[in-house]
């Protein structure tokens, strides 16, 4: 599988007016995110509950929503049909990969062949040269229910990767890695993401990595936009302490960077 | 010699094993016909067979009816429906996410008995059917509303695994315990019809009944390995599944159908044989990994290998008479259930 050319230029992706809800319970309301654009990571921040998840699976269409849409180039990726929208989006759940009798490298190259789109060859090595980049070469032919957690994510990631989407979604995509790998994959998502001009939207806990690795942050509280932009003017002791309802700093460290501290909780959250 | 640094190479090389497996499959199943079709209760040497295998027309009336009527159909039923049931339990393994499932323990195959033993006893069918096939159809019916039953149950009940089996075995007592409700009031010749469906036996097989299943298992299995690709995508992770481009739904309902023809037209010919159905995946997946490609032809082989040589065991468990051969299966199939149930920490 090729790359599609981007000759021309993408106006990224919209997400407008968009609600979601599951029975009668609406976990999105109405919310609108400013375009993103192609080439950036986007980090998706919120407390639990707030409905990171959901817009995830709205984008990926697994979950259909109530009203709005979510504009690619003129597509609107909610109507689209399964085998459509998966040639231009791939969204990985926050689960890791089952625990079954396939092979790594199976496994990433079903993940290539599985829907009708992708009917033609797939390049056997270029799946070699993906699980090298993800330092998970060694791995190849070994069977998924012998992993780790840490190296079930990072198969995980090969498998969405190799997809070759325009839109990345990956829900907690570092939960069960270690710290050197943390900033591997985010350092990896970051080049993949510059390299073929993907729109990446990530879902992170932690609100340091949001901060050294991501181009961009939008912070949602219950299922409203609270903040979008630059990832500094989203983390800010205001807004942890209206979405996250804890008292914290945000310091210049030694070397520049900015770090979160948390020093306590709100006495009045929200 | 094969580069270390290359998994693609190595997989090519998977891949060309796990064919050479196919093929030995194929050699053991033709192996264990033709013990199978040598070996029963009349008890004649092998001359005789090959003769009247070789030029019917010259041989002896009674050694045709005994080679042509009964040994070459029951040998054939028993790799026949060993396949059907291995590939049934395959892919109901897969759909249900679920190792413990397969037609027999989770109440497919009791429906389908249900459904015929209602078309043996009381005549009751769709209208519109021809007699000859109430049994089949009614068998398939229940089957199938079985099977959409019990993924409903999987999938909007938002039950987990052991949830479902225990579903399943409400299901296995309700239709047995409505089968012997139908047997009360069945005549004594129909009695005698329905006991048969009860243990599962060859011994009916007939040369139409082994063309239908065939010609059933020839459809299914294309279809299942047209499927196959995605059907291996589900295996890790319905969402995953979703986001790949598969259309789990899609996927679900034609697996469910292919699963209900084929352990429908097996119980409907053959009665309940239990246990290949789930034996049979179990193997498959120890030899070829679950890329479905392999996994459910595989299946279908290992299933056909088992019944063949139960059937045989079946022949020689007592000396000139033939056990029916679900009771064979039953008795090497329950440890094999209790190992699976005992190594597995069910969810």
């Amino acid at each position: 599988m090729t790359t599609p050319a981007h000759t021309t230029q993408s106006s990224g992706l919209t997400v407008q007016a968009l609600t979601v809800g599951y029975g009668r319970e609406d976990v999105l309301h109405d919310l609108s995110i400013p375009p993103l654009a192609p080439g950036k990571v986007t980090a998706l921040l919120g407390p639990n509950g707030s409905g990171k998840s959901t817009l995830l699976k709205a984008l990926a269409g697994l979950v259909r929503p109530r009203t709005g849409n979510a504009g690619l180039d003129g597509l609107d990726l909610t109507r689209l049909d399964h085998g459509e929208r998966a040639r231009h989006v791939v969204y990985l759940p926050q689960s890791l990969p089952a625990a079954v009798h396939l092979r790594v490298f199976e496994s990433v190259l079903v993940a290539a062949r599985a829907s009708d789109a992708a009917a033609g060859p797939v390049d056997l090595q270029a799946i070699d040269q993906l699980l090298a980049r993800l330092g998970i070469a060694h791995l190849a032919l070994h069977y998924l229910d012998a992993l780790s957690g840490g190296q079930k994510q990072l198969v995980g990631l090969a498998q969405a990767l190799i997809r070759h989407p325009r839109v990345l979604l990956l829900d907690e995509p570092l939960s069960a890695l270690d710290l050197n790998y943390q900033f591997h994959v985010m350092r990896l998502l970051r080049q993949e993401t510059r390299e073929h001009g993907l729109i990446s939207l990530i879902v992170l806990h932690d609100l340091n990595v949001a901060l050294q690795h991501a181009d961009q942050a939008v912070m949602i509280h219950e299922g409203r936009l609270h903040a979008a932009g630059a990832p500094a003017d989203v983390i800010t002791p205001d807004s942890l302490a209206a979405v996250y309802g804890v008292q914290a700093r945000v310091e210049s460290c030694s070397q520049g960077r900015r770090q979160v501290l948390i020093d306590g909780l709100q006495a009045h959250p929200g | 010699m094969r580069h270390a640094a290359s998994a693609a190479g190595a997989y090519r090389h998977i891949l060309r094993r796990r064919a050479g497996l196919i093929a030995l499959l194929l050699a053991a199943i033709l192996f264990a016909l033709l013990i199978d079709f040598t070996v029963g209760p009349s008890g004649l040497p092998w001359r005789a067979l090959w003769q009247t295998l070789a030029a019917p027309g010259d041989a002896d009336p009674t050694y045709r009816v005994i080679v042509w009527d009964i040994r070459l159909p029951s040998a054939l039923m028993a790799a026949l429906v060993g396949m059907a049931l291995g590939l049934a339990g395959a892919e109901m393994q897969t759909i249900l996410n679920n190792p413990l499932a397969s037609p027999f323990t989770l109440g497919v195959s009791s429906a389908a008995a249900f459904g015929a033993s209602l078309a043996i006893v009381l005549q009751f069918g769709l209208p519109g059917i021809p007699a000859g096939w109430l049994i089949a159809a009614n068998a398939f019916l229940f089957a199938l509303l079985a099977a959409l039953l019990l993924d409903a149950v999987a999938r909007w009940g938002g039950m987990n695994t052991s949830g479902v089996v225990l579903f399943g075995i409400a299901m296995v007592f309700t239709f047995n315990a409505l089968v012997s409700l139908v047997q009360f009031t069945a005549s004594a010749e129909a009695l005698q019809n329905l006991v048969f469906w009860t243990m599962g036996s060859l011994a009916r097989s007939s040369w139409t009944t082994v063309g239908v299943l065939a010609l059933a298992f020839a459809v299914a299995l294309p279809l299942a390995m047209r499927q196959s690709w995605k059907l291996t995508a589900l295996r890790l992770g319905e969402d995953r599944a979703a986001s790949f481009g598969v259309d789990v739904r899609r996927v679900r309902v034609s697996a469910l159908a292919r699963v209900s023809l084929l352990s429908a037209l097996a119980v409907a010919f053959v009665g309940t044989i239990g246990f290949i159905g789930l034996v049979a995946p179990h193997i498959a997946r120890r030899l070829f990994g679950e890329d479905h490609r392999f996994y459910l032809p595989g299946s279908a082989l290992v299933g056909a290998v088992i019944l063949s040589l139960a059937s045989i065991a079946s022949k020689n468990l007592m000396p000139g008479v033939v056990v029916p051969v679900g009771i064979v299966t039953a008795l090497v199939g329950i440890p094999f259930f209790v190992s699976v149930v005992l190594r597995r920490q069910l969810p």
